[in-house]
């Protein structure tokens, strides 16, 4: 690039490995009273080469010519030419109270489809049970293996793990005042009222509810949904119920697994720490157990898979946009499925235990 | 003289598990011109492209881009290579949590030193050479499929590249939409000297713009050559696509 008598004189190729440089040089320049540009030696112009002289147009006080470009290059910029072309606008972002208003509005509107969706789930589930065309052959069965089989193993070992670590953590105190064997009250009765339904829970809302969300997600974007209603279908019932008859009859068997298995972490403890026998330790765990624990531990499970299903379709449902939608609905499937498992727990134990 | 194939492809064979998909395909591209390859659905054409730039790995074979072998290439060489194609993909896999004016920026920022404002020059006129300039602050869901497919033909064209390669680029689009892509197809072949292979069966659009036909069928190209020579050509499966997709 050579100024020469107020005619900016450029050489070779102005292409996008060229630009950066140059348009440094020309930076310099700013200011100064340039008549012309003139590109007689330039050879190729790309798309960045024009962006670059429009650029540089806008430097310098009055808009210089450009002089002496062979035809080819004339062509190009004529093509390329980004002067009478709109900014790229710039969306202004509302306000705070506008996006406060909308936010409350789009709760409200959250909540009544989400009630609706819970209504339309549940009146189908009943129904459905009596309705054995309104989805495939064998897909309750399906969905239980993928529900409640594959869950299994890792339900089992963390129940195993969680026993031994409340074992551990009170036999120390337990011991102090020789109270060794209230470690199996304390056992039984955190694992059927508490720990065995909630860790299940959280379990089956990162896995199973997950995979709902994402599953139904996917159909929706791929217009899989759509087609099931073009062939006259009812999503709900055919994608949405085999699930719930499953989590229904799987809950209460994995939350039953969870506290056996617990209370058996448990025993490891009372038997090899506190030096008690298992007859002994079982006794205690019966004894200071009642009906209304095991029966509300159960019921509670049954709330907690309910609620797992209802919010993984509510969220798979209402997805938008492609594939970067079906991971937010995921997300935010896990997240909302555990808050209520725990919101629920909670309000449980202000009804039953207060 | 014959020119110098840009690509130079030999022997490749491709397959799908046990089912081949191309059997010992040998072709070439010349620089400067647009080739179009056609075919029935499911004869390979697709996986011709994209064993080419190494999205599938050929079972056996060679492959020469701008007079490189690119089978064995280490990466970040086959990287500098792939700095000059562009394509365009069947369904345009613009990147859906980016605007449009993101997606198209995504080459601009990380293969050149550009200014912002550089970038933000180019990248209107490459929307406003595929009518989209409003788009630019869109998301890809936003959009119709034929909004998508010139925003990723925008996105393919961002670096000016030598080599352009496009999946069906008409499919799905009106007729008008079509016959203006095909325009600036052309548009670019002339002003970039780019090097275009076409994939379609699009015939309305094959006449307009192909300098060159690769006629694959059953695995195999059965024949290479301009338009007019496909047209008088007596081998059956070419003589059968003019015919039966003739329209006057």
């Amino acid at each position: 690039m050579i100024l020469k008598d107020k005619n900016l004189i450029f050489s070779g190729a102005l292409n996008k490995f060229t630009v950066p440089d140059l348009l440094r040089k020309c930076k310099l320049l700013a200011e100064k009273e340039i008549k012309s540009i003139d590109l007689k030696d330039v050879e190729t112009v790309d798309g960045a080469g024009v962006a670059f002289l429009d650029e540089i147009s806008g430097y310098f006080p009055e808009k210089p010519r450009i002089i002496n470009a062979n035809t080819e290059v004339k062509r190009t910029i004529k093509i390329f030419s980004s002067v009478g072309l709109q900014p790229v606008p710039v969306i202004e972002k509302d306000n705070f109270t506008v996006r406060l208003g909308e936010s409350v509005l789009s709760w409200k509107d959250s909540v009544v489809v989400s009630f609706t969706l819970a209504a339309d789930i549940i009146y189908w589930s009943i129904t459905g049970i009596f309705e054995r065309k309104s989805h495939r052959k064998g897909e309750v069965i399906h969905q239980s293996i993928l529900i409640g089989v594959d869950a299994l193993g890792i339900i089992s070992l963390l129940s195993l793990i969680l026993g031994l670590i409340l074992a551990l953590q009170s036999a120390a105190q337990l011991r102090q005042f020789g109270a060794n064997i209230f470690v199996a009250d304390l056992i039984a009765i955190s694992m059927v009222r508490e720990m065995g339904p909630m860790m299940t829970a959280i379990i089956v809302a990162g896995r199973s509810g997950s995979s709902i969300a994402s599953e139904i997600a996917t159909m929706k974007v791929t217009e899989e949904i759509d087609a099931l209603r073009m062939m006259a279908l009812n999503p709900i019932k055919y994608i949405v119920v085999p699930k719930f008859h499953a989590i229904t009859i799987c809950m209460p068997l994995l939350v039953t697994m969870s506290t056996l298995i617990g209370i058996v972490g448990g025993l490891i403890i009372a038997v090899t720490y506190l030096d008690l026998s298992a007859v002994s330790y079982f006794n205690q765990a019966i004894n200071v157990l009642t009906v209304k624990d095991v029966i509300i531990g159960l019921m509670k499970s049954l709330f907690f898979a309910w609620v797992i299903v209802i919010i993984g379709s509510y969220y798979g449902l209402k997805v938008k946009g492609g594939s970067e939608g079906v991971g937010k609905v995921t997300t935010l499937s896990v997240v909302a499925s555990i808050f209520w498992v725990i919101v629920l727990d909670a309000l449980n134990s202000l009804i039953f235990y207060f | 003289m014959m020119k110098e194939p840009i690509i130079s492809v030999r022997d490749l064979v491709a397959k799908y598990g046990d089912k081949t998909v191309l059997d010992r395909v040998s072709v070439d591209i010349f620089p400067h011109e647009i080739t179009v390859i056609l075919g029935g659905s499911g004869c390979g054409k697709t996986t011709l492209i994209k064993n080419i730039l190494k999205l599938y790995n050929p079972v056996s074979g060679s492959v020469k881009i701008l007079g490189k072998e690119i089978i064995g290439m280490e990466d970040d060489e086959f990287d500098q290579t792939l700095k000059q194609i562009g394509m365009l993909f069947q369904n345009g896999a613009l990147l859906n949590s980016m605007t449009i004016f993101e997606n198209i920026s995504i080459p601009l920022e990380q293969h050149t030193s550009l200014t912002p404002d550089i970038i933000e020059r180019i990248i209107r006129v490459k929307l406003s050479l595929v009518n989209l300039e409003s788009a630019a602050d869109l998301t890809p869901s936003e959009l119709s499929g034929g909004m998508k497919k010139r925003v990723a033909l925008a996105r393919a064209i961002a670096l000016d590249p030598e080599i352009l390669i496009c999946d069906e680029p008409s499919a799905g689009l009106d007729p008008l939409t079509s016959a203006s892509l095909d325009e600036l197809i052309l548009k670019l072949k002339e002003l970039l000297k780019m090097t275009i292979i076409i994939v379609t069966h699009e015939l309305a659009s094959i006449h307009r713009i192909a300098d060159r036909l690769i006629f694959l069928h059953d695995n195999k190209i059965i024949f290479t050559g301009t338009l007019a020579e496909a047209k008088s050509t007596d081998i059956p499966e070419v003589e059968s696509f003019f015919r039966v997709g003739r329209f006057e």
